[in-house]
């Protein structure tokens, strides 16, 4: 069986997953980015990656569909690398969960600060840990120097 | 207290007033406290020169009875030879009891308070924070106005760049009824953080103009900062500007009888010689307050308490 996507009038078919998670509502243009930032790239499992789908919601989304062992995964980073997507996790062809993302309260060698001040920037063995400082915004800062870090491209 | 400061927020407002009553003490009984760091070690570890702030730990640590050691510059520390941070001050913790780092990297101090033993205190780093900057300040304010609450604080000069403005506004913004006035050229004003999250967020009343003449007899203190050449976008706004934020004895004749300069030193032109002799410049007693504060905060730190 194999679910239908349309993008400007073509049709793509995915096959079913039986194992894996579906990482839906990507901002278009993000999702190549997730790609990688998850690591999915250095990963020996099949990954789908739908760009520019329509979306009624979004206009334009991009989705990730992974077909892997779904305990390898920290799901915290999803809402991390994108505040708007939404997962599906899937066993046995089933949806077993969706679970609510939420932002982890600290990255520990995520993301880099881009200060060139910082001293992390002077001490490449110091972790990089950014703290959560504003929720709401999804506001992380350098627990060093305290620069913000704009989660976008 | 935290165990170390890195930044002005690690001080509540209760602990602040309880470290500017502390300094008040020790003003005025030094004999109470001479003797108060016997045997203590306070290390000085200066990654990049400031000879002011240095000298004013050690002479903080010296009238506490306490000894110092440490170096004034990163050509006279291991740092040269490659040494992290880190490293350092686990070596210092084993010498000394206490210490004061600068460093041109930001957030260095905050590496070096989760690798001592012993309490750090951020004597600046980089453009970050400068935390004993900021008790000077408002130890200052206090001691020669009597009060932190209830009053009109100009700020004139480069409001974009300058830390210890910012901290400065951050921490009055604890006390009642205190309102801005941000006197700076369209290129240095205070940035969207301070005046979006803080101020607007805060309600807290304050007014953004480019002409210290128009405000000058409104304020109960004037913090002056410098405005350097290289900050403007080009010469012609530098000339048409830079005057308006030198203060002189004629701009002086504008503000109030008890109004009050300050200035985080060194100063350059922004105050002209001629304002040092009057009596609301204020800005080389400052200093002064600025040991005294650092005295407090290291019997603060260190846990010594004296009856
Ligand atoms: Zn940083």
């Amino acid at each position: 069986m194999s679910e239908e996507i349309k993008t400007n009038g073509y049709k793509l078919y995915v096959g079913k997953i039986e194992e894996g998670f579906v990482i839906d509502h990507i901002h278009a243009g993000r999702g190549m980015k997730i790609y990688r930032d998850l690591g999915l790239d250095r990963l020996d499992c099949s990954v789908a990656i739908i760009l520019n789908a329509s979306s009624k919601k979004m206009g334009k989304k991009d989705m990730i569909k992974v077909e892997c062992p779904i305990d390898q995964f920290d799901m915290d980073f999803f809402g991390f690398l994108d505040p708007s997507a939404t997962v599906d996790v899937i066993k046995d062809g089933e949806i077993i969960s969706k679970p609510k993302l939420k932002l982890p309260e600290k990255l520990v060698n995520v993301v880099r600060c881009h200060n060139p001040r910082c001293i992390t920037s002077g001490e490449a063995q110091l972790d990089q840990v950014f703290i959560l400082t504003d929720p709401l915004r999804g506001t992380y800062r350098c627990k060093y120097c305290e620069t913000a870090y704009k989660n976008e491209d | 207290m935290k165990k170390s400061i890195i930044s002005p927020m690690d001080i509540t407002v209760d602990e602040l007033g309880a470290l500017m009553d502390l300094a008040d003490d020790i003003m005025k009984y030094p004999e109470k406290y001479a003797h108060a760091c016997d045997g203590r070690i306070l290390a000085t570890l200066f990654f990049e020169p400031s000879t002011r702030t240095r000298l004013s730990f050690e002479a903080a640590m010296l009238r506490l009875g306490g000894k110092t050691m440490g170096f004034a510059s990163a050509d006279s520390s291991s740092a040269t030879k490659g040494e992290t941070v880190a490293d350092t001050v686990r070596v210092i913790s084993s010498f000394a009891d206490i210490c004061a780092m600068r460093h041109p990297k930001e957030g260095a101090p905050a590496v070096a308070a989760a690798h001592a033993t012993i309490p750090v205190i951020n004597a600046g780093d980089g453009g970050h924070h400068h935390p004993t900057q900021t008790l000077t300040d408002l130890f200052t304010i206090r001691s020669l106005k009597g009060r932190l609450d209830h009053m009109t604080v100009g700020f004139c000069g480069d409001l974009k760049f300058g830390r210890t403005v910012h901290s400065l506004i951050r921490a009055l913004v604890n006390y009642t009824d205190v309102r801005f006035v941000f006197i700076s050229p369209r290129e240095l004003t205070i940035p969207d953080y301070i005046r979006n999250d803080i101020l607007i967020r805060e309600n807290i009343p304050f007014e953004e103009v480019s002409r210290l003449e128009d405000v000058l007899p409104r304020l109960d203190l004037l913090y002056m900062t410098r405005v350097q050449r290289e900050r403007f976008f080009n010469e012609e706004d530098y000339m048409r500007l830079k005057d308006s934020y030198i203060l002189d004895k004629k701009k002086m004749s504008l503000a109030r009888e008890d109004m009050m300069v300050l200035h985080p030193l060194p100063r350059v032109n922004e105050i002209a010689t001629e304002v040092d002799s009057d009596p609301r410049a204020v800005y080389f007693e400052q200093v002064r307050y600025g040991m005294y504060i650092r005295m407090a905060l290291i019997l603060t730190l260190l846990e010594i308490k004296v009856d």
